[in-house]
């Protein structure tokens, strides 16, 4: 059974038409990203599926029932928000137990509950305190406590990361992927961080201006991608595009090289004179110049090469990916 | 930017200043206490001086408590003012909740036609709310006030809290909704608890005028058993005698329970600041 479908569904607020027939599914215990550029869509998205905004034309199915005209909270789903939006005025528990209680849930159903998710998130010591007295990286994890103590048949997690620093937001990432693991519930999580999409996703969606423009896994979007623009969204640093008239004389397309697929060559076809090189130690990334052209390699291991220097850069073929003008992929 | 509160120099100077606009916005409330424990002589001999053995006399109190039902008048005063208060409180939060968080139809023109009531005094309308009332049969019931002030207060607090009520996390109120709540749970539970110290405000900005009304109560409701405080106290001032030991008596103890309500409403203020809502 799929956790759930969209199908053509349209959002518009005023004369802004915000999302354009989007059409998916969620497998059960799948684990799907939303990815795109800020504005494109992903949280209208997100809030269509919740119920919190309703879908201006087209139908949504959460576990086998179309939910179109169904309150937010009997849609079976859970939130989690960028912005955490606990309850100030409950406690941890208060917080965890607020819905459960809407539900009328017996007692020690909702105590065994608190118990499970707390326990999983390590959220016990806090239980008696209020928001304001806990730090980022707890707040966040009791919003999600707040979303598991639920069992709901569908998690959506809206950025929850992005308030976290760096180290809290690796650890944390891993949290929620052992969380999928343990819970087995489908999840959708909305982000424009791609590390935690390619880390994260069974499925990863690609949206831009409110359309979809490519569904597939991690590997398949990186290896395959469908056009100029998930080619260049997925992988870090991204893409390389160069006119093909740079390298064949003539032609009209685009032709990109991962950063990763350029190598040092004495005869390489491209001519680059490097204007900054990043040393990480394991790898080293060249950024060039090809005639007026910014093209970044990604060299494995240390490499002596400084700023000014000129370079030649090699490239297999089959490793090239071309775009016609549109920025559709030519095969 | 901390720097500035922790030289010691602009500490004094800040208190300093704080300190003297205290002691002039005390002085004439220290003035009318002093005076009203004098005797008549002691009041215009000198009226800055401190109640001695000499000049101690509690006349005026002893007047007050004796002429009219002072205690019915003060009973009214608050009945109206507490009443009109959680009306005005009641009624623009919920007003200001529907124009802040739905959009509908007419959403803009009904929020601008609550506005316009902040520029038009209702005293304009004294008449036609005079003859409103003799029709219902209002005149000289305390409703006949409470109706009225509501009326007064709600435009401008509708406007206040609107503009606060948009700065509460969209988040937060979805959470609810996903969790459950209904609309009227996340007024009351979620969005009430955050607007708080806008809410005081509101309170304060309304409680004094009304306290303190005597155009009103003239009008509306002069009857003996409906008299407010204010105007119970106008017997007191004649034309060519004032009973001055019973006006500052008067006065004094009209004073108190504002200030009850200010001290009430202010720590509400203070304390309403809503750290770790969100993020
Ligand atoms: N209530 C609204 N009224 C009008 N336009 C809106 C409304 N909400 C969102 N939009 C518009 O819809 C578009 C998509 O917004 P959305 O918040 O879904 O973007 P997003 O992909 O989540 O971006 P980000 O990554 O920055 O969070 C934006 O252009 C935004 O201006
Ligand atoms: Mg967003």
């Amino acid at each position: 059974m799929t956790a759930l479908t969209l199908n053509n569904v349209n959002k518009s607020f005023g004369n802004v038409h915000v999302l354009k027939d989007i059409t998916l599914e969620v497998e059960e215990g799948e684990f799907v990203v939303f990815v795109g550029p800020s504005g494109c869509g992903k949280s209208t998205l997100l809030r269509v599926i919740a119920g919190l905004e309703d879908a201006s034309s087209g139908e949504i199915n959460i576990g086998g029932q179309q939910v179109n005209l169904v309150p937010p909270s009997k849609r079976g789903i859970a939130m989690v928000f960028q912005s955490y939006a606990l309850y100030p005025h409950l406690s941890v528990r208060g917080n965890m137990t607020l819905a459960l209680k809407q539900e009328k849930q017996p007692k020690s159903e909702i105590e065994g509950r608190v118990a499970k998710a707390s326990r999983m998130l390590n959220l016990e010591p806090y239980l008696d305190r209020y928001p304001s007295e806990l730090s980022g990286g707890q707040r966040q994890r009791v919003a999600i406590g707040r979303a598991i103590v639920r069992e709901p048949k569908l998690f959506l997690f809206d950025e929850p990361l992005s308030n976290l620093d760096a180290a809290l937001r690796m650890n944390t990432r891993i949290e929620i992927a052992n969380l999928h693991r343990a819970l087995d519930a489908s999840m959708i999580y909305v982000t424009h961080d791609q590390t935690e999409a390619m880390t994260l996703a069974d499925k990863i969606v690609v949206l831009r201006d409110g359309r979809v423009e490519q569904i597939g896994s991690p590997m398949e979007l990186y290896n395959n991608p469908a056009n100029q623009f998930v080619a260049g969204f997925l992988g870090s640093p991204s893409m390389n595009f160069l006119p093909e008239a740079l390298i064949q004389e003539s032609g009209q397309n685009t032709i990109g090289i991962r950063p990763e697929d350029l190598f040092l060559s004495d005869d390489g076809p491209l001519a680059a004179r490097v204007s900054h090189v990043e040393k990480l130690g394991g790898d080293t990334n060249v950024i060039a110049k090809v005639q007026d052209h910014d093209v970044t390699a990604r060299l494995f291991g240390q490499h002596a090469i400084a700023e000014g220097q000129e370079l030649r850069f090699g490239y297999a073929s089959e490793k090239a990916y071309r775009f016609n003008e549109a920025g559709q992929r030519l095969a | 930017m901390n720097k500035a509160r922790h030289n010691p120099l602009n500490m004094v100077a800040m208190h300093g200043a704080l300190i003297l606009y205290t002691l002039i916005a005390l002085f004439p409330v220290f003035v009318i206490l002093i005076n009203s424990f004098k005797s008549r002589r002691a009041i215009f001999r000198e009226p800055l001086a401190l109640p001695n053995a000499d000049s101690f006399s509690m006349i005026g109190y002893e007047t007050v408590m004796k002429q009219g039902d002072f205690f019915l008048y003060f009973q009214n005063s608050m009945i109206v003012t507490v009443a009109s208060l959680s009306f005005i409180l009641l009624f623009g939060a919920m007003a200001a909740y529907a124009l802040s968080e739905y959009q509908f139809k007419g959403n803009l023109i009904m929020g601008l036609y609550l506005a316009l009531g902040i520029m038009i005094p209702i005293r304009i309308g004294t008449v036609a709310i005079l003859e409103m009332m003799v029709a219902t049969g209002l005149v000289n019931s305390l409703w006949a006030l409470i109706l009225v002030y509501t009326a007064q207060g709600l435009p401008l607090a509708v406007f206040i809290l609107s503009e606060f009520m948009r700065q509460v996390s969209d988040d937060l109120k979805n959470a609810g909704r996903i969790d459950g709540l209904s609309e009227y749970t996340i007024f009351f539970r979620l969005v009430l608890p955050l607007v708080r110290p806008a809410m005081a405000t509101v309170a304060v900005f309304n409680m004094i005028p009304i306290w303190n009304d005597l155009w009103f109560p003239l009008i509306l409701a002069p009857a003996e058993e409906t008299k407010t405080l204010t105007l119970g106290s106008q017997v007191f001032i004649g034309q060519f005698v004032t009973d001055w030991n019973a006006v500052l008596s008067a006065l004094s103890m009209a004073i108190l329970p504002v200030l009850v309500l200010y001290v009430i409403f202010s720590r509400q203020l203070i304390r309403g600041i809503t750290s770790g809502a969100v993020k």
